[in-house]
């Protein structure tokens, strides 16, 4: 049965309002959603440092200053352990920076929902995502490296002369573990996120080539083969050939190369489940 | 433009609840008890929410969708405001088609959902200007339009409270400023005073009542008949995804059948006694559910003794009476053969 509904309009005396008639620019929507989280990373500052300096902070410590003390290594382990810890503070606070908040966003009360009413494509939400969780990757890189300089002592062989390079393989690695918290925040269920960090995170920081050098692996070809599909050793790969290039590394075109195609994969992949989920 | 909000032979089918999909899809809030009717019965089929719903709201009406938990009035809602794809069917809101013209339509509406969802990394304030600013609005007239707002609202010495502070009302209320703050033309609220105490709810009504007044087109779901009835222009009784009917209160209440209702609670099963009813002179209709016997008749309680007796004939004592005069509650019983809630 249908019944379709008419009567009478009531007088209206709210005239159109005409600035809802107005078009926002995307760039506008795309701008106030960055405020957005830039406030709210500024916010939670201290708790952000701890999240993503913790492990590299330490790692400086054992293996950048203990151990070398100790004799167990050889001087020249820190020129290897620098760009690996640039590349994994830089991959987990962007993957942190976006998997993390998704869950909550996507959670219970959806607070996501005030973004996803804006009067933009949905994926431009998507989008701002990963460029802000980039940005906090790039800055937690930034932190990084004067700690590790000043824990580790001179670093042999470490030059800052390559700044092109330099900049793209952090802009690169950045993004591509942010399209990877993307993907992973919204993919996996929230009650699986700390598992997640167990069975994802936990083996690519340690198969990621950041401790040691991927052309070290040589002897291990399996191993070697294999962390391949790990992106992180894009990211110290390229790292080490931007500023510590006497090290041996993949060249550059390689793990610049590999990165672009992950994030791209991550992207393309990340919007889709995100897409998914907002239109649930 | 007339019309506010159009739909045609609107329909939304949900995949079968017991396909459980990949971990992947498991996430996220639990699907809403969704309701509904499956096509033929068969089990496993998908679930209909809605089915050929054909609506029109005229530009400045409060219109009213009531219905029972589970009536297709959140999936109505979900898919004028863009945030859930129909099936089949059109919808327009505000002149924009909601599939071809999504980010216009958002444009134009404000949404006040069935759970408050206020951003919780932000504080009252700042969850009003951020969310003007994803409406271009510049922060000058966002900060000042959300103290008015605020004040009016009477949370004004909440605005940089963490929202999580906020009483149930408060986050309520505070959902409404936002969905005022980009001024939209159409408002759409879901069962907005569920969880309210008393007070709380009459505040809001007040509050729906000023933006009426303002000549907004207002689109509220309830499942209080009181609600529906106090604020509403017209009203549709929608239940398992249909429209059962729709017009203003008034001539719903004229439809009501056969005047009054008495219904007389029974010690036993009311379904013999039933029978035996329709035969007294002047019921109309008579029957009997599990224990509760109703009775239809244009001479109101003159009927009350005849019902007992014919009771009583039937070995039941009487243990309750009540009488309901025509109202939108017993025509909704007499259309969907249930009580609202």
């Amino acid at each position: 049965m249908t019944v379709t509904a008419s009567t009478a309009p009531r007088d209206a005396t709210l005239a159109p309002d005409d600035a809802s008639d107005r078009a926002v620019s995307s760039a506008a929507v795309f701008g106030a959603l960055f405020r957005r989280d830039l406030r709210v990373a500024r916010r939670e500052l201290p708790y952000f440092l701890v999240r993503t300096l913790m492990q590299p902070v330490l790692f400086i410590i054992v293996f950048g200053y203990l151990l070398p003390k100790m004799g167990f290594v050889r001087g020249g382990y820190t020129t290897a352990l620098l760009p690996g810890i640039l590349a994994v503070s830089l991959a987990l606070s962007a993957v942190q920076a976006v998997s993390l908040p998704m869950v909550q966003d996507f959670g219970w009360t959806r607070e996501i929902e005030d973004r996803l009413l804006a009067p933009v494509a949905t994926p431009l939400i998507a989008n701002e995502k990963v460029v802000a969780g980039a940005v906090q990757g790039i800055i937690s890189a930034i932190v990084v490296f004067p700690i590790a300089r000043l824990i580790m002592g001179p670093i042999p062989g470490l030059t800052l002369a390559h700044v092109l390079p330099f900049v793209a393989i952090t802009a690169l690695g950045a993004l591509t573990f942010s399209a990877m918290g993307l993907l992973m925040g919204t993919a996996i269920a929230p009650q699986q996120i700390g598992l997640m960090f167990s069975i994802i995170i936990a083996p690519m920081l340690m198969f990621g080539c950041a401790y040691y050098p991927w052309r070290g692996l040589d002897r291990v070809p399996v191993i070697k083969y294999l962390v391949l599909v790990n992106p992180l050793v894009y990211v110290a790969e390229g790292m080490r050939g931007a500023i510590t290039p006497e090290v041996p590394h993949m060249p550059l075109l390689a793990s610049s190369g590999a990165l672009v195609l992950l994030a791209g994969v991550f992207w393309y992949w990340g919007r889709r489940t995100f897409l998914k989920k907002a239109l649930g | 433009m007339t019309s506010a909000i159009q739909t045609r032979a609107l329909r939304k089918e949900y995949p079968a609840p017991t396909a459980r999909r990949g971990r992947g899809s498991s996430v996220g809030p639990p699907p809403a008890p969704t309701p509904g009717v499956r096509p033929g019965g068969a089990r496993g089929g998908p679930i209909v929410a809605l089915d050929a719903l054909d609506l029109d709201v005229e530009q400045g009406e409060f219109f009213g969708l009531l219905g029972p938990n589970g009536a297709g009035k959140t999936t109505t809602i979900g898919i004028l405001t863009t945030r859930v794809r129909a099936t089949s069917g059109m919808a327009s809101v505000a002149g924009a088609d909601v599939i071809r013209d999504d980010v216009r339509v958002r444009q134009r509406i404000g949404v006040v959902p069935q759970r408050p969802n206020p951003d919780r990394s932000l504080n009252a304030i700042e969850n009003l200007e951020f969310h003007a600013a994803y409406f271009g609005i510049p922060l000058g007239t966002a900060s000042r339009r959300a103290h008015e707002l605020l004040e009016k609202l009477g949370i004004g010495e909440k605005q940089n409270a963490k929202v999580d502070e906020l009483s149930g009302g408060q986050q309520q209320r505070l959902m409404i400023a936002r969905a005022l703050i980009h001024e939209p033309r159409v408002l759409f609220l879901d069962e907005p005073t569920v969880g309210l105490d008393p007070q709380a709810r009459l505040a809001l009504w007040d509050i729906l009542r000023d933006l009426h007044a303002q000549g907004r087109t207002i689109v509220m779901t309830t499942h209080y008949m009181e609600e529906a009835d106090q604020l509403c222009d017209r009203l549709a009784i929608i239940d398992q995804g249909r429209l059962l009917a729709c017009d203003t209160p008034d001539h719903l209440r004229a439809q009501a059948p056969g005047g009054t209702l008495v219904e007389l609670t029974l010690d036993g099963d009311a379904e013999a006694a039933a029978q035996a009813a329709r035969s007294i002179p002047g019921v109309q209709r008579a029957e009997g559910r599990q224990a509760a016997l109703r009775a239809y008749s244009d001479r109101g309680g003159e009927l009350i003794p005849a019902l007992i007796r014919v009771a009583e004939a039937q070995g039941r004592t009487v243990k309750n009476i009540n009488l309901a005069t025509p109202s939108l509650e017993t025509l909704f019983i007499s259309l969907t053969g249930r009580k609202l809630d």
